[in-house]
This record gives structure tokens, C-alpha cells and sequence, in this order.
């Protein structure tokens, strides 16, 4: 909940950092990235793991609702990474005022965050609703 | 039925704690941007009406849930006690509200606000009682 909750933070405030040029928002967007998404998506894993070896959700043949948690989370790290490092080199740029190239990262980043979003949506409906 | 009930339940819950992230900054110390209070407190209106509203439905719906039981009980106190928090920590993030007198330390009630909505997805995870 707090790795989503995160996201929320970071994509809005990388948002409406492209409306006014806010240096303070761009930071906010990656310290929520850095210090709230990935820690987040951290006890995330580990949990998951915890929970599918003791409900013996391990092996070969697993439920296609633990694949989807699967899918999305494992890759998703990958996409998280990526927007907190653009997020942080747009904390860079925004500081030394390179004006529309960090405004451009930042841009990626909220793109990158609002994907990772829909799929953690998809996940959330997959893990409550647990499709066959 | 039960699935969408459980999934727009939850996803509810998850805007909740979405709210507690966003406020948590603030309490933090980070400059508050009058467009992320507005997402803030949107997230918190639907978070908490959705999971109050499809939270009595599901005790309804389902077989073996009644609405008196005690931990379905003590979830409805909770979330009451976290919407008032909520209410005043809310007051003290809005600058013309917060401007009145006697207004309680948002920070503190944010805080408060925070350890409700833990105490309520610990009930609703256990069911103490059930």
C-alpha cells in the first residue's frame, strides 16, 4: 500500500512540476520514489515471498493470480529504477536550471510511474479477485 | 458480485492509505502544494466512503460476516475516529480553514490519522474475534 501510495506522490508531483517548472516538486517526485516507492516495493517482495511459501504457493504450478503478482511486480522493479534515477538526474537538471531537459526526464518519469500504476491496478484486482 | 465488491473494497483502502503517503510528506516538512492537498483529500473522500460503504455491503453480502460482529464493529469506530482526525488534519493543511483559532497541530492529527488507519487494516486483516 505505501509502494502505491508512493507512486501516487511521485506521479503527481512530477505532473504539476511540468506546469509551473517547481524545482521542490521534482524533488519531492524522486524522494517519494527513492524513499517511499522502493523501500515500498522492498517489504512488498519479501512479503509475498513470506506469504506464498506459507501458504505453499510455490513450485511449478502456480495459480494464475500469483503469476500475474509475478509478472507485474518482478519487471516492475525494473520500470521503478529507471523513473527514480530520471526523476533524480531532473533533480539535478531543475537545480542547475537546464530548464527543458529536465523538465523532459521528468516528464518520462510521471509517464513511467503512471504505467507502473495501471499495472500495480491490474495486480491489486488480480490478488483481491484471484482468477483461476 | 463478492469479487468486485472485494476488489473496489480494497482499492479503496489502497486510496486511503494514498492520502496517509501524501499527508505524511507535509507532516514532514515538505512545502505544502495546494494540488497535491486537493489529490490528498479526494483520494481520502473516495477511500473513505468506498470502504465504509462497500465494507457494510460485503458484512451483508457474505454468508458468516453479520454486521455486528465485533471486529466488523470496531473497524466502523475506527474509521469514524480516523474521518474526524482526518477532518482536522485536513483543516490544518488548508490555509484559509487552518487559519482559525484553537486549530489542532496538523501534523499531530495527520499522525494520529495514520495510526487509526493501521489499527483498522490490522483488524481487517486478523478479524480479531471471528
Amino acid at each position: 500500500m505505501v509502494l502505491v501510495g508512493a507512486l501516487v506522490l511521485a506521479g503527481s508531483a512530477l505532473a504539476f512540476s511540468r506546469r509551473d517548472g517547481s524545482a521542490s516538486l521534482v524533488r519531492l517526485g524522486y524522494l517519494s520514489l527513492a524513499l517511499g516507492a522502493l523501500p515500498g516495493w522492498i517489504v512488498m517482495r519479501a512479503a509475498a515471498e513470506w506469504v506464498a511459501d506459507k501458504e505453499g504457493l510455490t513450485g511449478d504450478q502456480l495459480p494464475s493470480w500469483v503469476n500475474i503478482g509475478y509478472s507485474i511486480a518482478d519487471p516492475g522493479l525494473l520500470v521503478l529504477l529507471v523513473s527514480t534515477v530520471l526523476a533524480g538526474f531532473s533533480v539535478r537538471r531543475s537545480s542547475r536550471a537546464e530548464g527543458p531537459s529536465g523538465d523532459r526526464l521528468g516528464e518520462v518519469s510521471a509517464i513511467l510511474v503512471s504505467l507502473l500504476l495501471v499495472a500495480y491496478l491490474v495486480t491489486i484486482w488480480a490478488m483481491t479477485t484471484k482468477p483461476v | 458480485m463478492y469479487d468486485w465488491l472485494l476488489f473496489l473494497h480494497v482499492l479503496s483502502a489502497f486510496a486511503l492509505v494514498g492520502t496517509v503517503v501524501i499527508f505524511s510528506a507535509f507532516a514532514f516538512g515538505v512545502t505544502v502544494d495546494s494540488r497535491l492537498v486537493v489529490v490528498g483529500n479526494a483520494l481520502w473522500n473516495v477511500g473513505g466512503l468506498g470502504t465504509l460503504v462497500l465494507g457494510i455491503w460485503l458484512a451483508l453480502y457474505i454468508d458468516g460476516y453479520e454486521i455486528w460482529d465485533g471486529w466488523i464493529i470496531s473497524a466502523i469506530a475506527l474509521w469514524a475516529i480516523g474521518t474526524e482526525l482526518g477532518r482536522r488534519a485536513q483543516l490544518g493543511y488548508t490555509p484559509a480553514a487552518g487559519a482559525a483559532v484553537g486549530a489542532p497541530p496538523a501534523a499531530l492529527m495527520h499522525w494520529l490519522r495514520s495510526l487509526v488507519i493501521l489499527a483498522l487494516l490490522v483488524v481487517m486483516i486478523y478479524k480479531p474475534g471471528a
